[in-house]
């Protein structure tokens, strides 16, 4: 019986994936209403959850894809994946008011070059405060705190170790982690309340999946303009990553 | 139709990241320059286009505004397949750079996120704006207002 359960949910994992999310939206809206008077959005509860099932996943496989690297939620991987993401992202754009995009355009420029070079010098100075001096290293590291595939492709470039690459990516999916889940509750501190800044923060922020998560998780209607920009972020940062980012660190170190 | 919207979102979305690929080899990147950003774009040309020439037919709606309420549990899903144990497990530098990268981000966002705000123009489309929250967070409701005409004059 429990073996024809398996069956259907892995012949049919993509149809799975729906039932599997749409209960924990379910729960998560529960929780929300029940348990916090509405105060804390739903959907920040349902990508909390979606992190711990991940974390179990991880651990329960030792894979990479979290809960999609098991058979039964392999669907969750389509269905999380960079193809359909990007597509609901897009079809959000439906929902932006033209003139206020227009407006911030240059504002999301200006975020986009404080997005880059912001995080890679906390990255730098970090890695250089735990001993890494090579221009290599310390680059790649730094590279990781600007998204998790800035991170990867300016390593592979420069040649970098491959205990330094996996920590750089490991920088770039933690910082994704901390915008999912911490932006609701910087949201306020910040001004992250209107069009303008959301737009900052997509460009300061960059990683898409957390600009992706966090804005779900604040306010839903500032989820397109936060995307429109955060979407430059990480070809940027491959751009000048192993180019510019690294002739200035090599400099730098001597 | 509805299909027509869902095809226009695709041919959006298609011809978006060609146009970021072809951004990324002419910039000699390993990587797609802002392809979601400009299938965005094409996106939101098409509406003003379609609202100028007669009104939005309302399976083009319908088809893209689906994908649209359907945003976060895709977001959902796709937290749920994070690498979490590996950034969890990374040690002090993976969380000391991390956390300082996003709180460095957060502070610059408090600070440049209000340059040359507009008040009275985010007034006037405050309706707009909260209906596209309705649609973005999957609970929109038939009987609430349709697209305001104000968006299509706009551009």
């Amino acid at each position: 019986m429990l073996h024809m359960i398996e069956h259907v949910f892995i012949e049919q994992s993509f149809v799975a994936a729906f039932a599997v999310v749409g209960a924990v939206m379910w729960i998560s809206l529960a929780i929300s209403k029940r348990f916090t008077a509405g105060r804390v959005h739903g959907s920040a509860i349902a990508i909390v959850m979606g992190l711990a099932l991940a974390y179990a996943g991880g651990l329960v496989t030792g894979g990479q894809k979290g809960v999609a690297d098991i058979p039964v939620f392999a669907g969750i991987g389509l269905m999380g994946g960079a193809m359909l993401r990007d597509f609901a992202i897009v079809a959000t754009a439906f929902e932006v008011d033209v003139v206020e995009a227009r407006k911030a355009g240059l504002l999301g420029v200006l975020s986009l070059g404080l997005g880059t070079i912001l995080p890679f010098i906390v990255g730098i100075v970090v890695a250089l405060a735990f001993g890494y001096t090579d221009a290599v290293s310390v680059t790649t590291i730094g590279a990781g705190a600007i998204t998790y595939i800035v991170g990867p492709v300016t390593g592979a470039a420069l040649g970098a170790d491959s205990a330094v690459m996996a920590m750089s990516i490991a920088t770039g999916v933690l910082k994704a982690i901390i915008v999912m889940v911490g932006t609701p509750f910087v949201a306020r501190m910040i001004g992250l309340d209107n069009p303008r800044s959301a737009m900052a923060f997509g460009g300061l922020m960059g990683t898409v999946s957390g600009v992706a998560g966090g804005l779900a998780a604040t306010d839903p209607k500032l989820v397109p303009y936060g995307a429109l920009t955060a979407t430059f972020h990480t070809g940027i940062g491959c751009l000048v990553g192993p180019s510019i980012l690294y002739l200035g660190t090599r400099a730098l170190l001597g | 139709m509805t299909i027509f919207g869902v095809a226009l979102l695709a041919i959006c979305t298609l011809i978006g990241v060609f146009i970021g690929d072809l951004l990324g080899v002419a910039l000699q990147v390993k990587a797609n320059v802002g392809g979601v950003g400009i299938a965005m774009m094409l996106l939101i040309a098409a509406r003003v286009w379609l609202t100028r020439h007669g009104g939005l037919p309302h399976g083009i709606k319908l088809g893209v505004e689906f994908w649209a309420t359907m945003y976060i549990p895709i977001v959902v899903a796709m937290a749920a397949q994070q690498n979490v144990v590996a950034a969890v497990r990374g040690g002090p530098i993976v969380l000391i750079a991390g956390v300082g990268a996003v709180s460095v981000c957060f502070a610059a966002v408090a600070l440049i996120g209000h340059l040359g705000r507009d008040r009275t123009h985010e007034a006037e489309v405050e309706p707009e704006l909260e209906r596209g929250g309705k649609v973005i967070a999957g609970s929109f409701q038939p009987g609430d207002p349709e697209h305001a005409f104000s968006t299509a004059k706009g551009a």
